[in-house]
């Protein structure tokens, strides 16, 4: 007899708080513009971070162009370099990545998924996209301002970042903290609603242990999110006041370019404490909610229920609680006290238990499956390739000494993309794929979509697996030509057209992946309600696409996990969260 | 299938290609070996590792795929299976944690016999300093920069008056003779880069940082520098000469000390004045 731990036939508890009555709009503005409906605010949330995304792609074009062919490009030089690495970092990991997952995925996902009828403040919901665009219009300005965008680097260090001799220092710089703090005020209306939300709003039976992963990957990437972001936040103002009023925050005793400033008894690397004190939890706030996504598509896909799901749950928490105190990992040779090393090394390798946890069960899962090789799965099994092996060279740049020889070397670029780049970007693929059919009531193009994950996935893992031993090599990051050297041999640039060459591959298939969007968004096949057999609540909307309010006139009530996929002696190989044990016949409209 | 042979491919070629790679790290020129035996043992774990995954996965794609009638097992948890995982974990954690704080240790205390060296960064070129005969620094702040004292030494310090100053002209180290390498800036941040060397650190303005090492193999080494410094990050090169005491020596008689250079200048400066040049 399998054991079963978790328990379906728990009496589902009397509702504690009546139904509210929604917002309902009233005009074709209200409903597609200024919409308070979730599900609208998560598609304008993800159409925009796709449209910036596509900028910082260009400038991932222009990068790889420059690197596999130095020289052959008169229109890129050192400083336009600079601009672009800077953007397209930026624009990728916060104005792309979180965006998406948090303001897109959270959106759509969250309400339906906890059985609620929309956000819980959906006004402030609306207010959240709305200040999100005006901080990406703000970015995109930079592209147009004299002196063109910072070229500090993502990381944005002083004292460079706003002394001349850095491209953008006039205007680029204060248009990307001022755009930055446009972003965190509009992700914090967003983010109280999506905790609140989890708290708050789910429907009657669904327990916390009975979210699914997605649930709790996006709702504890949030709660970190809304701890680390004001460290971001407080260093960008800080920055600003010493670009605009000659504060000295960050600013030692200095000489601009051989003259004397009138700054002195600042400290830069406090602005290096602040921003990973932010941005190693951002690492975090864009894998969490893949890891959630993941989890779900496999078990899915799988017909298998997840294996571990409360371990699953706990590594998601223990997780985000270590990432706040391992963020010094990034600033191993960055001057601070040497025995910091000593902590954060420890800290930071013991963060690998639970990750590998995750991974295990993942794997876990797939064993004794019935693996649909669907596109999301395969997108799945792309996910935790390319995330173990991130992972592990994680454990090169985190164990401190070894992080001397390979820091700020192409290693450090190749661990990141493959770890919170091409791997996350697996994962939003992974459930577009999947959750399309429920937001457009299509299936995307299956032919296009096998296309586009067997060229994305080998074509990204040919750019960025060779590149750690370009850093291996001793090949800095952030040098648009490392020119005469007596230890890299020619080959390297070889290897290095090689990459370029992927990458434009890799590039071109995503503008496959666009076509497909829109063409099926017209011409996919019907899917129906619940295309791929799923269990989660998401899938048991009265209409697809879910109407206004999700759950027509009452809110479902859940009686067990998410996870029940072929279940001994269930006549399907899935068992909806709503659906009452046999015996019990559905309460609410049958009391 | 096809998709668990590629899968395994994927394990395979990237096996494939760390042993055969032509790219790897150059020829280690300092004490620091024992940091290239911490990134062979950290390759040797993560590879396992790396491998076993996707092997295991590319073989439940194999063996579990869809075909009619399948149906999959129904298994929600195994404490014990995954308390042995974890476990696993966490020795292998241990096995490359331990011998890297051992390492980090070595790395952070400076022998005593060190000699001191210094480096400056500045937008975009490396100066040097050695300690003259007293074989002490004498003391620096950005406020004395200037042209005629591009490295801000304190005139006033007589510590300071014997110090070799080294500009625009490559550093000569002896070879088997411990360095402590002390990291100055006068303006944004840098980091003075030998991969040969492998050890580096940032210079921070307002600072002094260190490391320090013992070059053990004579020959003329690249300096890049490591840390995004603006436009001309890129170009800021230098050398270090790495060679046998006697030669060091005779090089070292050559160099000026700061004295001489601020010396120099005044003479030449009052000539100009007289107009006798
Ligand atoms: C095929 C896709 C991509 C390509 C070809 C690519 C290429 C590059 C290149 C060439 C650099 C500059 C390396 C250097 O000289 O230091 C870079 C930097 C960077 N990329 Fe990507 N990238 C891609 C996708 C992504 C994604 C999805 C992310 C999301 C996390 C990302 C985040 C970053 C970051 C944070 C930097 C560092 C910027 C800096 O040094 O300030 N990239 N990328
Ligand atoms: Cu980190
Ligand atoms: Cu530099």
């Amino acid at each position: 007899m399998v054991d079963v731990p978790f328990d379906t036939v728990a009496g589902v508890p009397p509702a504690e708080v009546g139904e509210v009555e929604l917002y309902h709009p009233r005009s074709w503005w209200t409903k597609y513009v200024f919409s308070q409906d979730a599900k609208v605010i998560a598609v304008q949330y993800s159409i925009t971070a796709m449209s910036i995304g596509m900028v910082a792609l260009v400038l991932s074009w222009l990068m790889r162009l420059q690197l596999g062919f130095p020289g052959t490009f008169s229109f890129i030089d050192a400083n336009q370099y600079l601009q672009f690495i800077t953007m397209h970092g930026m624009i990728m990991v916060i104005y792309l990545l979180t965006a998406l997952f948090l303001g897109g995925f959270g959106n759509y996902l969250i309400p339906l998924m906890v059985g609620a009828r929309d956000m819980v403040f959906p006004y402030v919901n609306m207010l959240s996209y709305w200040v999100y665009l005006l901080a990406v219009v703000v970015l995109a300005a930079t592209f147009f301002v004299p002196g063109g965008p910072t070229g500090a680097g993502w990381t944005l260090y002083p004292p460079q970042a706003i002394l001349s001799g850095t491209p953008g220092q006039d205007w680029g710089i204060i248009f990307m903290l001022a755009s930055l703090i446009l972003f965190i005020i509009g992700f914090t209306m967003g983010g109280l609603n999506y905790v609140v939300t989890v708290l708050q709003a789910r429907t009657r039976g669904m327990t916390l242990m009975r979210l699914p992963l997605t649930v709790w990957g996006i709702f504890t990437a949030t709660v970190m999110a809304l701890l680390a972001f004001p460290a971001l936040f407080v260093a960008s103002v800080m920055l600003l006041l010493d670009r605009l009023l000659g504060t000295s925050f960050f600013m030692p005793t200095l000489v601009e370019m051989g003259t004397l400033t009138k700054y002195g008894g600042g400290s830069p690397i406090l602005f290096q404490h602040l921003f990973w004190f932010f941005g190693h939890p951002e690492v975090y706030i864009v894998a969490l909610p893949a890891f959630g996504i993941i989890s779900d598509l496999i078990s899915v896909h799988a017909r298998k229920n997840i294996f571990g799901y409360r371990m699953m749950v706990w590594a998601i928490v223990a997780i985000g609680a270590l990432s706040f105190v391992v963020w010094a990992h990034h600033m191993y040779v960055s001057g601070m006290h040497p025995y910091f090393g000593f902590f954060f090394a420890t800290t930071t390798l013991i963060i690998a238990i639970p990750t590998a946890i995750k991974v295990y069960n993942w794997v876990l899962t797939l064993w004794r499956g019935d693996i649909h090789l669907t596109i999301p799965m395969l997108f799945a099994l792309a996910f935790i390739i390319t995330f173990v092996n991130g992972g592990l060279t994680g454990l090169f740049l985190g164990n401190v000494v070894v992080d001397v020889p390979l820091s700020d070397t192409m290693f450090v670029v190749a661990h990141f993309h493959m770890v919170m780049g091409i791997a996350p970007i697996m994962a939003v693929f992974g459930g577009i794929y999947h959750w399309y059919p429920k937001v457009t009531g299509r299936m995307l193009n299956e032919a296009l979509g096998r296309f586009h994950f067997w060229v994305s996935f080998l074509g990204a893992y040919a750019v960025f697996f060779p590149m750690h031993y370009l850093g291996l090599l001793g090949m800095p990051r952030r040098y648009h030509d490392i020119g005469e050297t007596s230890f890299i041999p020619a080959s390297a640039h070889d290897l290095n057209a090689f990459m370029s060459v992927a990458a434009l591959i890799v590039g071109f298939a995503q503008l496959v992946f666009l076509f497909n969007l829109i063409w099926s968004l017209f011409k996919g096949k019907e899917a129906g309600g619940n295309p791929w057999g799923a269990a989660s609540l998401e899938w048991q909307t009265p209409e697809t696409p879910p109407g206004h309010g999700n759950w027509g006139k009452e809110l479902p009530i859940v009686y067990r996990w998410a996870y029940d996929y072929s279940v001994p002696g269930a006549i399907r190989d899935f068992v909806p969260q709503n659906e009452p044990p046999a015996g019990l016949s559905a309460q609410g409209s049958h009391p | 299938m096809a998709v668990a042979i590629i899968l395994l491919l994927v394990a395979v070629a990237s096996v494939l290609f760390h042993i055969f790679s032509p790219w790897w790290w150059t020829p280690l020129a300092s004490n620091w070996g024992y940091i290239d035996d911490t990134i062979t043992l950290t390759f040797w774990i993560t590879g396992a590792v790396f491998s076993a995954v996707v092997v295991f996965m590319a073989y439940c794609v194999f063996r579990f795929r869809h075909t009619e009638g399948r149906r999959a097992a129904y298994n929600p948890e195994n404490k014990k299976l995954e308390w042995w995982l974890s476990i696993g974990t966490a020795i292998g954690v241990a096995a490359m944690l331990a011998p890297g704080l051992v390492v980090w240790h070595q790395f952070v205390t400076v022998p005593a016999d060190a000699t001191e060296v210094e480096v400056m960064g500045q937008q975009w070129m490396w100066s040097y300093r050695l300690p003259g005969k007293d074989g002490r620094l004498g003391t620096s702040d950005a406020r004395n920069v200037s042209s005629d004292n591009p490295m801000g030494l304190n005139p006033d310090d007589p510590a300071g008056k014997d110090d070799v100053v080294i500009q625009n002209d490559d550093l000569h180290l002896p070879v088997g003779k411990p360095v402590k390498v002390l990291l100055r800036s006068i303006d944004v941040l840098h980091d003075f880069y030998v991969p040969e060397f492998r050890a580096k650190m940032d210079m921070i303005p307002g600072s002094v940082t260190y490391y320090w090492l013992t070059p053990t193999r004579t020959g003329t080494f690249d300096v890049l520098c490591a840390e995004l410094c603006g436009a001309a990050h890129a170009q800021m090169r230098s050398k270090v000469v790495v060679e046998e005491e006697k030669e060091y020596h005779a090089w070292l008689e050559k160099q000026h000390t700061f004295a001489e250079l601020s010396g120099q200048r005044d003479v030449a400066k009052a000539a100009y004045k007289t107009g006798s040049e």
